[in-house]
């Protein structure tokens, strides 16, 4: 158990099922399911005047407000934990700016490209029965883990 | 949408961006970690996220006729598979190894003062609008 799990196991467990209950929240009082990486697109829609555009889809103009309170939530429920859990001591990423852009670019073209990303394909459609959120998470769980250990051979 | 869905949906968020942030998932050298195969623990992560919103999702609908502050319950839209739910998970699995970022954990990144995370999420603006305009030149895509 240790060496599968060298910080313990107590983070991971706990965090996970609160994440659950954040989501199953918004749904029990909404109905809506907390996909989060339609907002890229459904913000695009603000600045996008052409009513043929793709950015302007009914279910991107629909669904564009809430989306950016979802947002603004994860970003609070961020603050909380900087505020209350770490004591205001925030953690600074030790990667490189290449590798948090394009790796980031690569995350806005894919995720929208299969319509989902970990929290609307590998928990929300996962949970829902969706096929086609099987097949996403299978195939982006091994495409990152085949990438993470090329990465770490390479830099 | 009325004021009060909006504030339901801040705090469900809360507690989702909390719950990423307790984790360790939206530390991307964690997530880096677990993609490394040298720490599993993002599997409970999403394991206990799924064991919850799969009880929600499967039974809440059978309970309530609908959502406490009206509308409908969302339910699977059973799409068949397109060969796009491949090529875009791997294309965001790519992403994913390189930099250990996702949409959810990167927001909840920004709340916990990790600022470099910025340069990921204007990427994934950034790779939307790139998707969005190849999409109004033609290309196919999942609908």
């Amino acid at each position: 158990m240790e060496s599968l799990f060298p910080l313990g196991i107590e983070q991971y467990l706990v965090g996970g099922l609160l994440v659950g209950l954040g989501i199953s929240f918004v749904y029990i009082m909404t109905g809506l399911v907390s996909g989060v990486s339609t907002a890229f697109t459904s913000t695009w829609s603000f600045f996008s005047r052409d009513t043929t555009s793709f950015f302007r889809r009914e279910k991107f103009l629909s669904s564009r407000t809430w989306r950016l309170s979802l947002v603004t939530g994860l970003m609070l429920g961020g603050l909380v934990y900087l505020v209350f859990i770490n004591g205001g001591e925030s953690t600074v990423a030790s990667l490189s700016m290449t590798r948090l852009f394009f790796g980031g670019l690569l995350v806005g073209i894919g995720t929208r490209m299969a319509a989902g990303c970990p929290s609307g394909h590998g928990i929300c459609g996962n949970a829902m029965l969706e096929k086609t959120s099987f097949i996403s998470t299978v195939t982006f769980l091994s495409v990152g883990i085949v990438v993470a250990l090329l990465t770490q051979s390479i830099f | 949408m009325n004021t009060k869905k909006h504030i339901a949906i801040i705090l469900g968020g809360t507690l989702f961006g909390f719950g990423l942030a307790y984790s360790g998932a939206a530390v991307p050298e964690i997530v880096l970690s677990f993609l490394r195969l040298e720490d599993f623990g993002l599997v409970l992560v999403i394991g206990g996220a799924l064991l919850v919103t799969l009880i929600t999702f499967q039974l809440i609908p059978k309970l309530l006729s609908k959502p406490l502050l009206n509308g409908t319950f969302a339910t699977s839209s059973r799409l068949s598979v397109s060969k796009w739910n491949v090529i875009g998970a791997a294309v965001f699995g790519a992403g994913w190894g390189i930099s250990g970022l996702c949409p959810g954990t990167s927001f909840a990144a920004i709340g916990m003062g990790n600022w470099p995370i910025l340069i990921g999420i204007i990427g994934m603006f950034i790779g939307a609008y790139v998707y969005g305009t190849l999409r109004n030149k033609g290309l196919t895509g999942i609908e």
